[in-house]
């Protein structure tokens, strides 16, 4: 195989690295690791990153690209050829979900197709009925009889394997902690189940269970069922979930990081220069900000649709040109929201101007530029955090309504919005289609939830004051 | 007040040309007349000919800036730039690709985009302010623990869940009211009920909990302080007192939307079978009809703009110390 | 024998934080009856505020009362309901708070947020509220009542809305007025008159009155008994003359060592070590043994309870216990004002000839200029080495712009600036920073002045770097080292953040970063008038102590008279952009000849009983600078004012000894 790196993969591992970079100087500048134990003994905030971090495992999979080689039918010496195809190492984890393709529908965990068609039997006579699947329960000779105790069997091996995990993690966590505070282990353990420990190991080991007692069962299922169903053509609902999470994890970082140097730049230039300087970016902000959201990004996507029709040949693979697509909706939804966060900026540069430290550092000559960066964007550096977690969960919602609206992603990427735009016709078919947009909507829901609880535990942590001036993404796309 | 009044106009006019510039760099200089025709023609039929006419039947046949073919003024004003950019500022807004007048098109949808936006509107306003009032009054109890809860719950599932939720219940499975469509007159009630109360619904928590924060950070100041010392109850503290003061932040937000209320909703609108705006947008983005697209960026700017005046002029209403400016 | 009309015993007050429960009110006791004057007395955090909100059960969020009883006019309070409490609220016993202008509704006119009380508590609306309104306006002292009810707070000045709030206490006709820092917000002349007010209405009313104030002048001239309060607990109570003659708690004397006097000028203020503790937790031995120089064993294993002295007053100490070695108390000072040493007047390091700092004033359409606000209008100074000259005026007087423009933190708008005869405001950069290096500042908000992102030692090394001084970094190390030490702090403190410092430790901070560039003349911009006296006087101590030692001249601006008395050699006092009197500090304070100087000095409330004055009541505010007026901008407060003084601004007047003055009275 061969290693592919799309712009977004990059630009993930780039903010991977700048996460890591603040994370870093977060540990060694005390306002901010102590904000950041706050984050951390808050329960709701600890329970939201532990299912953030898993979201993130999945999105970072789905980021190693490749190209498999193909099977060469020729001798050893003939150059490797590799597949037109792009690959995750997701993909490769989930090979069996990708490839077991049915033929239509098929509920969740079924044996039979969903819908009846015509079958003809040896004796050429035909009739309609329920058609078993090529890959779901295969393996069950009578399913009728079996079908049940085999569910109950895989669930329970599921159970058991996720509990087992779930208490080996547990006994790790609690020995660390043990083994750092010196106290003894069942003392530790109580402390935990108080919440009387500085992070609220009790919130992360619950979310924990919750997630492996659902995962152990899922992957055992997986095994030989559609755990939540096949849709239209065929394909598991499961894995497009799946493949969507990097999606929305993309939309709602990378936006954000495309807009970040703009908003912060022109924000605190147009705050602490003031005069022309601020007329000048004031004047450019609310001009932009003065287009609805919603159409500035039709109109951006379709212009930018036109582009990428006209210039296909830049694209080796359809890969590439549905990563391009992607990338440009970071850019055009940043464009549109970033003003929110620079006009947010400017206010409090205006404020930190005045006070008596950036006062002392001109009394000592300190350039301008110097004071900015030393004095301005350090004090301002709690609130781009705050607006960038508070952010994430509008832009994932409002990629959905992109998305179905036809101005998201491209068609053939996998998304939450591509799936309920594709899934939302089934409701009117009878009998009712439902597992592709309930596997939506309970994805979609537990990641906006826990962004919007680590938001808030952020938000309380660093600056609850801010959060009557903050009010999320300000792309204008409420559908 | 007036000079006030005034200044913020002119203010607002080269945010307008802004506007304009933007719009016409987006749909004429980023892809040329030629790559959008290409891409309307589909790869199959583009031949120079066919080119040329599609440009032609659309007025795209002209130089962006400059005319030099031209005599005297034409120039400047038989170029695209003039024809669809600089006319825009007198709601000169052309015609559709597909030939239909476009300012008819927008009076003509404009009621029922009305119909849905206004009520929800109103009525999500009076409810997410009361409903947040009341959360304040009863703050640092269970109550208020649940409500913000449910807000952030509510908040974290996506516009198009309650739409294909409710009418999934209410219209299939209850069978209240049809899924979709639109009729004139009263008989409009049947089809705007469901719309509208979703529509509120699915804005109900950040509306609910952002009110709330600002009541809080109200509740916080020292005059509630002095109230409270001066014997009035809560109720009276919360309604005389926090609510007016709020109203002021609050406005901010709101009035700048409502001029905007004529545009419809994209979502709302294309999901009920409504004739308005907003459908008529989604209609135009699937056909690629970037005339349509071009004149509702530009008309929206100038609600945008409008609401910005409202809001600056509610504040003179609100607030004495711009009054009295 | 009726019920005092207030009684607390053993108030317990506990707030919610982070860090536990804090015990804001510890276990307060007090009694006040009819028509008196009760003072309470602190410094910041001592739960004095705390203790005015738990009486009227307005304690912030997280607040609540553990313990106690409070018995107003022998009615027990605490068991009462919330919609019982509210008839007392305003009613029987009202409250003012600290900062006029954020207590008043900013979207309510003064009218209405009056009505709401008098109907509230007295039942009237309409028509005859409205006339009660505008009487109680009046009797505030607020001129064209009738006309003001209509008035937006923001319409008003501090004072005035401070007597707008005195106003809405007095609707509700209330027997005990809680007033909460009432003058603190204020300037000397308003506070003069505010108190004033407080007083006159006391009387005529013969209201109780609980007055809680961190200043032992205002103590001094308007209480009847002081109770001095530490910690969350009351550690000493008397009537006034006998705790002023003589205060027994080593808190109380240390209290007033600290103030800053003419007669300590030239010799180092008393200081208080430590910190007060934190009140989280309880306390085993009494709260002051850490920072008492009498402490001894007894005191920090066992809490001291009540010592009766005699003649109402009573004390929590040891020291006055069974085997206590009570110290002598006498707190009457020895000695005459000295002149301290004061170094012979050489050249002028430091000359503004003229300065005018003008903003413009846009309005209309174009927003054109339409008039100017002449912050500093034409002040000329001279400041020789090794001296201080103090800058006086109230808030607005422009006194801080002067500072500003002196280091060309703002453009002048014409004058000049010279140091060491080069003029400040035509250099380049190059000839600015090396300017720079020899003028400093600090800064007012020691919370405000240290960037909280940066460590102390990079605080310090900033200047030393963009200036270029001190060379290599080792060199800079050494130096931010040294200079920790010169401020009394220890070297290893470098490496912390300013959030872990208390706000004294965060002046001198500020101090070692202005020196850190070794200047010459350090330009102070009220240095300690966010701090409590004891803070204030290591800081004085300190300035006091560098010039000395390194020849510092300093530009000393201020509102408070008695640092002025303490620390300066000359004075210069402002009123509204212009210089109107200057020339030697002792002759200045002890002689005025400016109406202003005068009425300003009088002002100030004095704490020694033989020098409690008549003050000379200023009429109305400052005022604007926008529109000063015409002829002597003094004149329409002025209580010497002639026909002349109304047409022509007086000019300069040499007195001799170096004392200019600006006032047709001696022309």
């Amino acid at each position: 195989m061969t290693p592919v790196v799309l712009w977004t993969d990059a630009l993930i591992f780039a903010l991977l690295a700048v996460a890591s970079a603040f994370g870093w100087y977060s540990r060694h500048n005390p306002l901010l690791r102590s904000a950041w134990q706050k984050v951390g003994g808050s329960r709701a905030g600890m329970a939201a990153l532990t299912l953030l971090a898993v979201f993130a495992v999945v999105g970072l999979l789905d980021s190693l690209h490749y190209r498999p080689r193909l099977e060469s039918a020729g001798g050893d010496g003939e150059r490797a050829v590799y597949s037109g195809e792009v690959l995750s190492a997701l993909d490769a984890l989930a090979t069996g979900l990708r490839s077991r393709g049915e033929k239509t529908y098929s509920a969740p965990l079924a044996t039979h197709l969903f819908a009846r068609e015509t079958v003809e039997r040896a004796d050429g006579t035909q009739f309609r009925a329920h058609p078993r699947l090529r890959h779901g329960g295969v393996h069950l000779d009578d399913p009728p009889a079996q079908h049940a105790a085999d569910l109950a069997r895989r669930f329970a091996a599921g159970a058991l394997s996720g509990a087992a995990i779930w208490m080996v993690l547990a006994g790790v966590v609690a020995l660390r902690l043990a083994r750092r505070e010196s106290v003894g282990l069942g003392v530790t353990w109580r402390r935990i189940w108080r919440g009387d420990t500085a992070v609220a190991w009790n919130a992360v080991l619950a979310t924990f269970a919750a997630l492996l007692l659902v995962a152990g069962p899922v992957i055992f299922l997986a095994d030989a069922y559609h755990v939540l169903g096949t849709d239209k053509v065929g394909q598991d609902v499961l894995y497009l979930a799946l493949k969507s999470v990097r999606t929305a994890l993309v939309i709602g970082t990378l936006t954000t990081l495309v807009m970040l140097p703009f908003a912060v730049a022109l924000g605190i230039m147009a705050g602490y220069f003031g005069g022309r300087v601020d007329d000048v970016i004031q004047y450019l902000y609310t001009t932009i900000n003065s287009i609805p959201g919603v159409l500035l990004i039709a109109a951006a996507v379709l212009m930018m649709q036109v582009f990428i029709d006209t210039h296909a040949q830049w694209f080796a693979t359809a890969a590439e040109r549905a990563d391009a697509r992607l990338l440009a909706l970071c850019f055009i939804l940043g464009l549109t929201s970033w003003t929110g966060l620079c006009r947010l900026l400017r206010g409090e540069a205006l404020k930190l101007r005045e006070l008596d430290y950036v006062q002392a550092a001109q009394a000592f000559g300190v350039s301008q530029w110097r004071i900015m960066a030393r004095h301005l964007l350090p004090n301002l550096m709690h609130i781009v955090l705050i607006a960038v977690v508070m952010d994430f969960s509008a832009l994932v919602l409002a990629e959905a309504v992109l998305s179905y609206v036809g101005i998201g992603v491209d068609p053939n990427t996998f998304s939450f919005g591509t799936m309920i735009n594709a899934a939302r016709l089934e409701l009117a078919r009878e009998p009712v289609v439902w597992w592709s947009l309930v596997a939506a909507f309970v994805f979609m829901f537990v990641l906006v939830l826990a962004a919007n609880l680590f938001a808030d535990a952020v938000r309380d942590a660093f600056d609850p004051r801010i959060a009557a001036r903050v009010t999320g993404a300000d792309s204008g796309v409420k559908g | 007040m007036i000079a006030y009044i005034v200044r913020r106009i002119l203010h607002a006019l080269p945010i307008l040309i802004g506007v304009n510039l933007i719009t016409f760099a987006l749909f004429f200089v980023v892809n040329t007349p030629d790559d959008m025709a290409r891409m309307q023609l589909g790869v199959k039929r583009v031949t120079p000919d066919a080119i040329a006419k599609w440009k032609a039947d659309r007025g795209y046949d002209k130089p962006l800036l400059w005319n030099e073919q031209a005599q005297g003024s034409a120039r400047l004003t038989d170029t695209i730039f003039f024809r669809k950019s600089v006319r825009l500022f007198v709601f000169d807004f052309g015609r559709a690709d597909d030939g239909r007048d476009i300012a008819r098109e927008i009076t003509t949808r404009m009621g029922p985009s009305l119909a849905i936006a206004l009520p929800t509107f109103l009525l999500g306003l009076y409810v997410t302010v009361s409903f947040a009032l009341l959360l304040v009054l009863f703050r640092a109890t269970y109550f208020d623990l649940w409500g913000v809860v449910l807000c952030v719950a509510m908040m974290s599932i996506s516009s198009l869940f309650y739409i294909i939720g409710g009418q999934y219940l209410v219209s299939k499975v209850w069978n209240l009211v049809p899924i979709s469509g639109y009729a004139e007159g009263p008989d409009a009630l049947r089809f705007l009920i469901l719309p509208v109360v979703i529509s509120i619904v699915g804005g109900v928590g950040s509306s609910t909990r952002w009110y709330r924060t600002i009541f809080l950070e109200e509740i916080g100041k020292d005059y509630v302080r002095t109230a409270r010392a001066k014997g009035l109850g809560e109720t009276v503290v919360l309604f005389r007192h926090v609510l007016r003061n709020a109203l002021i932040p609050i406005l901010t937000g709101v009035v700048v939307v409502v001029p905007l209320l004529f545009m419809g909703s994209l979502i709302t609108e294309s999901f009920f079978g409504i004739p308005g705006l907003g459908s008529d947008t989604i209609d135009a983005i699937n056909a690629q009809d970037f005339a349509v697209v071009r004149s509702m960026v530009f008309l929206g700017s100038v609600l945008y703009i409008v609401g910005l005046l409202l809001t600056d002029i509610s504040y003179t209403l609100v607030d004495p110390r711009v009054r009295f400016e | 024998m009726s019920p005092p009309l207030l009684e607390v015993r053993d108030l317990r007050a506990w707030i919610a934080s982070g860090q536990g429960a804090v015990r804001a009110v510890d276990g307060v006791c007090l009694t006040l009856n009819r028509g008196e004057t009760f003072a309470l007395v602190g410094e910041s955090g001592c739960g004095k505020s705390m203790t005015a909100l738990t009486l009227m059960r307005l304690l912030p969020e997280g607040g609540r009362i553990v313990a106690g009883e409070v018995m107003l006019e022998g009615r027990a309070l605490r068991p009462l309901s919330e919609a019982q409490m509210r008839e007392v609220r305003g009613g029987a016993m009202a409250m003012i708070f600290q900062e006029p202008a954020s207590s008043l509704n900013p979207v309510l006119n003064v009218g209405t947020q009056l009505a709401e009380v008098l109907q509230r508590h007295v039942g009237l609306r309409g028509g005859p509220a409205r006339r009660r309104a505008a009487e109680l306006l009046a009797a505030v002292g607020i001129p064209d009542a009738e006309r003001r009810l209509d008035d937006y707070p923001f319409q008003l000045s501090g004072g005035m809305k401070q007597r707008v709030m005195i106003a809405m206490a007095l609707a509700g006709e209330p027997r005990l007025l809680i007033a909460d820092e009432p003058t603190t917000a204020l300037d000397v002349t308003i506070q003069a008159q505010v108190l004033e007010l407080l007083a006159r209405l006391q009387r005529e009313r013969s209201m109780g009155m609980l007055l809680i104030t961190h200043d032992l002048g205002i103590v001094s001239q308007m209480a009847d008994r002081v109770a001095v309060m530490y910690a969350g607990e009351i550690v000493e109570e008397a009537p006034r003359d006998a705790f002023f003659a003589a205060p027994r708690h080593p808190y109380s004397r240390k209290l007033f060592a600290a103030l800053p006097t003419a007669r300590r000028r030239g010799a180092s203020l008393e200081t208080l070590a430590g910190s007060v503790p934190a009140l989280t937790g309880e306390f085993v031995g009494c709260r002051f043994a850490g920072r008492c120089p009498d402490a001894w064993e007894r005191c920090r294993i066992e809490a001291p309870g009540w010592t009766d002295m005699g003649g109402g007053q009573r004390v929590r100490c040891h020291l006055y216990g069974a085997d206590g070695h009570a110290p002598q108390v006498r707190r009457a000072e020895q000695g005459e004002p000295t002149e301290g040493s004061v170094p012979a007047e050489g050249d002028a390091v430091l000359r503004v000839r003229d300065l005018r700092v003008h903003f413009p004033v846009r309005k209309g359409v174009l927003r054109r200029v339409v008039a100017q606000v002449r912050a500093v209008d034409g002040v000329s100074l001279d400041l020789a080495a090794g001296r201080t000259l103090a800058l006086v005026g109230e808030s607005g007087c422009g006194k801080t712009t002067v500072g500003k423009a002196v280091l060309r933190l703002i453009r002048a708008s014409g004058g000049s600036v010279s140091f060491d005869g080069r003029d400040v405001g035509s250099l380049d950069r190059a000839g600015m920073q090396a300017v720079r290096r020899q003028l400093q500042m600090v800064f007012q908000d020691p919370f405000g002045s240290l960037n909280p992102r940066m460590r102390v030692g990079e605080i310090i090394r900033e200047g030393m770097t963009a200036l270029g001084v001190a060379g290599t970094e080792n060199n800079r190390a050494e130096r931010v080292a040294q200079l920790l030490e010169s401020v009394g702090l220890a070297a290893g403190m470098r490496g912390r953040y300013p959030h872990e410092f208390s706000g004294g430790q965060r002046q001198r901070i500020a101090i070692a970063r202005a020196l850190a560039v070794s200047p010459r003349v350090v330009v102070c911009d009220e240095p300690t008038s966010a701090l409590d006296v004891s803070v204030q006087a290591q800081i004085l101590n300190l300035l006091r102590a560098l010039q000395e030692n390194l020849g510092l001249a300093y530009l000393f601006i201020t509102h408070n008279l008695a640092v002025v008395d303490y620390m300066a050699h000359e004075v210069a006092v402002m009123y509204l952009g212009r210089i109107v009197e200057r020339g030697p500090a002792v002759d200045i304070l002890r002689a005025p000849q400016h109406p202003y100087t005068e009425a300003l000095l009088k002002a100030v409330p004095q704490i020694d009983a033989e020098r409690r004055r008549p003050v000379i009541m200023l009429k109305g505010d400052m005022p604007s600078a926008v529109a000063p007026p015409a002829g002597c901008h003094f004149h329409p407060r002025c209580p010497s004012a002639f026909d002349h003084c109304r047409s022509v601004y007086p000019q300069e007047t040499v007195l001799g000894d170096g004392r200019v003055v600006r006032c047709h009275l001696h022309s």
